[in-house]
């Protein structure tokens, strides 16, 4: 049976006369899940949550959460109340059983209806939580949840550069909603957000426009804000081997939380670019400061974009790849192989209170382990690369993304088994 | 700007270097003055050989394994007209020179080692103005000796004010230190891109608190300004005279050494250039923003201090720039006009107004001028080297 978000057909609801008097929006999904030819829709369900390896959408709406109860079981039941909502919702239906239209005239509607006659357009909704779900600034158990606490999920050290902004760094629980069509991003959001008003509060979310990284082999690079093509040397979902060595935390990771193995860890990073000066740079100035070239893409030390670069090959003054650019800075084989599965959107929110544009790149990265993984190489970049003179980053999180909901289970239950 | 002196103790560049692009698109009715050039390792293979005089372009395309640079010299090789370096294989450069008429030699450079493979290259004249080269060389060296003096007496007011300033600040007398902080770090902001330019000095004088990295002391002018302008900070904890004394002498113990480096130093004409778009930089990111004085406010000294060394640049090299390019010299000198007038409503007795004294709307009113001077300033280089 054929199922819209305008609820199910005929199916129960408080108005189905109303439902059927109207030309249903178009179907993604049939109840099993499976995505109907040219309307993708990627399971919620799964090993893994989806909305990591899943090839990058074009949209973003992220945001994060504080937990404002105190109460373990009302946490619980929200977890259990978003796991159905975005079950639903990547299914290409409502948010809640009634749907936008469907239910009585004298109370509001369950789904909010902005996503009305659009279809699945590949919505994955990622959960993760962070440090301050298990204990609270003054160290306090706040769920009985503190001993099971990653020994990896702290609050990311200051790194310089950092200008953050405590409204738009940090926060107990996250989502991320990456899909093809921006309103149905921001639709699972804002239905999210509402299922949770009570036991949550948004401390702060994000807007990405358009997706900075390819996850998949067979995705095009897209540019970032500098111009340039971003993430060619990304982990990529084809890469299973990969995957598990850098992506996925592993079962004996940590034995304290051995909850999460087969989820992630998420660094969001809102970095801030200095468009303006940055125009005035000339290309081979912008190129050296990159290591690659702004027309396709390829190292400095020849060839094309998926050429290996060549970090040893003589220019003029030093290497043709300058040590100090962006690519040699942050390559595996300057820190010590470790990969990340990058996943970052352009923003554009408006302009400053000086007319330049505040926009950059909101990063997102998931990996196995951020001490590893993450932190050595942003104090890396930080301290040489010939980046940072335009970059400023403004907001700051790490969230442990538990494994994917099998059928029957909610998001992040083993952690409160 | 990153380091825009990078290595800069001795002019290594020819002074006529010339500007690079990558775009391969010829403009419409130059295809004669149009040449691509395939560099192999063992060939350099140009379209032709001959071209009317005027503004030529050189597609070089490195078709072979190792990274190669193109050259174009005067007769004989005395002078390079023309370079561009580090084309890796597969890629393509765009060289874009003026040459009068004459006879010229071209070169590609395989591996960057040794003469290169040279071949004959003939200018004709085609009856456009070119300018003379012997008169530009003139005012080339003249343009790089005043601003090496410029630099050089910067710095050792820097050195003599830091002196001022620490023997006060060490000495407890905070009213004095004060009314010299932003007084002598003019003298830094002028050649800042020179000052920064020593990558292992610029952390331990200039850093911000937030441009520190774990472990790392912060030292330097920020710390002292912090100490002496408490007021925004959180629960601060006032230096000891003995930490004190630690600051002031580690300063300029440091100030003396960049004086000494910077005695080394001369300036090519496109380094100058970058320098001057370089401090409009400084003032776009850190000082039209508030940020680079955080404690003492007075970011305007600072601002002020970072025009005068941009605008110094730009004099230096405006008779050059006349030549090359007279619309652009205007513009420049009509912005930094404005720009001034601007920053002249601000004063205050000797100085200037304090950052939070700015309202919002004039604050936007600078970051105009700073944007409309600082577009066009971006193609000072490329204009002073054509």
């Amino acid at each position: 049976m054929d199922v819209s978000r305008r609820g199910l057909l005929g199916g129960g609801a408080a108005a189905a006369g109303l439902a059927g008097a109207f030309v249903a929006g178009r179907a993604s999904a049939d109840e099993g899940g499976t995505p109907r030819a040219g309307d993708p829709a990627y399971a919620f369900r799964g090993e893994h949550q989806a909305g990591i390896v899943t090839p990058a959408q074009d949209r973003l709406h992220f945001a994060a959460f504080d937990v404002i109860t105190g109460s373990r079981a009302q946490l619980v039941a929200l977890l259990k109340a978003w796991t159905e909502a975005a079950d639903r919702m990547t299914r290409g239906l409502p948010a809640g059983e009634i749907g936008p239209v469907e239910g009585a005239a004298n109370v509001p509607p369950d789904d909010t209806g902005e996503a009305i006659g659009l279809d699945a357009s590949g919505l994955t909704i990622t959960f993760g939580f962070g440090p301050g779900l298990f204990v609270d600034a003054g160290g306090r158990d706040r769920f009985g949840l503190a001993d099971r606490q990653p020994e990896a999920l702290r609050d990311l050290p200051h790194f310089p550069g950092d200008n953050l902004d405590p409204a738009r760094s940090q926060g107990d629980l996250c989502v991320q909603a990456c899909a093809d069509d921006p309103q149905v991003a921001v639709h699972a959001i804002r239905n999210l957000a509402r299922i949770g008003f009570g036991t949550v509060s948004v401390r702060w979310s994000q807007l990405g426009f358009g997706r900075t990284s390819t996850t998949s082999t067979a995705q095009s690079t897209p540019r970032n804000l500098f111009g340039f093509k971003d993430g060619t040397a990304n982990v990529k979902a084809e890469e299973a081997a990969a995957l598990d060595e850098h992506v996925w935390v592993g079962a004996g990771d940590d034995a304290k939380a051995d909850w999460l193995a087969g989820g992630s860890y998420l660094v969001a990073r809102r970095i801030n670019m200095t468009i303006e000066v940055w125009d005035r740079q000339p290309l081979g100035d912008q190129e050296s400061f990159v290591g690659r070239t702004k027309d396709s893409g390829a190292p400095l030390s020849g060839g094309g974009e998926f050429t290996e670069p060549d970090f040893a090959m003589p220019g003029s003054d030093g290497p043709v790849i300058p040590r100090d650019s962006h690519v040699s800075v942050v390559h595996p084989d300057h820190n010590g192989g470790v990969r990340m599965l990058r996943r970052g959107y352009n923003f554009v929110d408006g302009t400053d209170a000086l007319g330049g544009l505040n926009a950059g790149l909101f990063f997102l990265a998931y990996v196995r382990d951020p001490r590893t993984h993450f932190i050595p190489v942003q104090t890396r970049m930080a301290k040489v690369d010939a980046l940072m003179e335009y970059l400023k980053v403004t907001g700051s999180a790490l969230f442990a993304v538990p494994a994917g909901a099998r059928p029957g289970e909610y998001i992040g239950q083993a952690l409160f088994a | 700007m990153r380091l825009p002196l990078l290595a800069a103790a001795l002019v290594a560049v020819p002074a006529l270097s010339a500007c690079t692009q990558n775009t391969t698109a010829s403009e419409a009715g130059e295809d004669d003055r149009t040449i691509t050039v395939s560099s192999t390792d063992d060939a350099c293979e140009l379209s032709g050989t001959e071209a009317p005089s005027g503004k030529l372009t050189f597609d070089v395309t490195n078709d072979g394994s190792k990274v190669t640079e193109f050259y174009l010299y005067t007769e004989n090789a005395e002078r390079v007209l023309g370079e561009v370096e580090n084309i890796g294989p597969g890629l393509t450069r765009q060289l874009v020179v003026s040459a009068p008429a004459g006879t010229y030699l071209t070169a590609c450079k395989p591996g960057m080692k040794g003469d290169g493979i040279r071949a004959d290259f003939t200018v004709t004249d085609s009856g456009a103005k070119v300018a003379a080269s012997a008169d530009e060389a003139e005012m080339i060296e003249h343009a790089q000796e005043e601003y090496g003096e410029f630099v050089q007496e910067e710095s050792d007011q820097l050195l003599a004010g830091t002196a001022a300033f620490v023997k006060a600040y060490k000495a407890g007398d905070d009213r004095a230190a004060k009314a010299l902080y932003p007084e002598v770090r003019t003298h830094w902001e002028r050649i800042e891109t020179v000052a920064e330019s020593f990558g292992d000095l610029d952390p331990k004088m200039d850093a911000r608190e937030a441009d520190l990295e774990p472990g790392q002391k912060w030292t330097g002018w920020h710390r002292m300004e912090k100490d002496l302008w408490p007021a925004r900070a959180e629960k601060y904890e006032s230096l000891t005279m003995k930490q004190r004394a630690f600051y002031a002498d580690d300063l300029l113990a440091n100030t003396k050494v960049l004086d000494h480096r910077i005695g080394e130093l001369e300036f090519t004409v496109d380094q100058i250039a970058n320098g001057s778009r370089g401090l409009m930089e400084e003032v776009a990111t850190g000082k039209v923003t508030g940020e680079e004085e955080y404690w003492s406010r007075t970011d305007l000294w600072d601002f002020q201090a970072n025009v005068d060394g941009a605008k110094e640049a730009f004099e230096v090299l405006e008779p050059i720039l006349e030549q090359n390019d007279p619309e652009l010299e205007e513009t420049l000198d009509e912005r930094f006009d404005a720009l001034q007038k601007q920053l002249d409503a601000h004063r205050e007795g000797d100085g200037f107004r304090t950052y939070d004294y700015l309202s919002a709307e004039e604050v936007k009113q600078l970051a105009d001028a700073v944007n409309a001077l600082s577009e066009p300033l971006s193609h000072l280089t490329a204009a002073v080297i054509s």
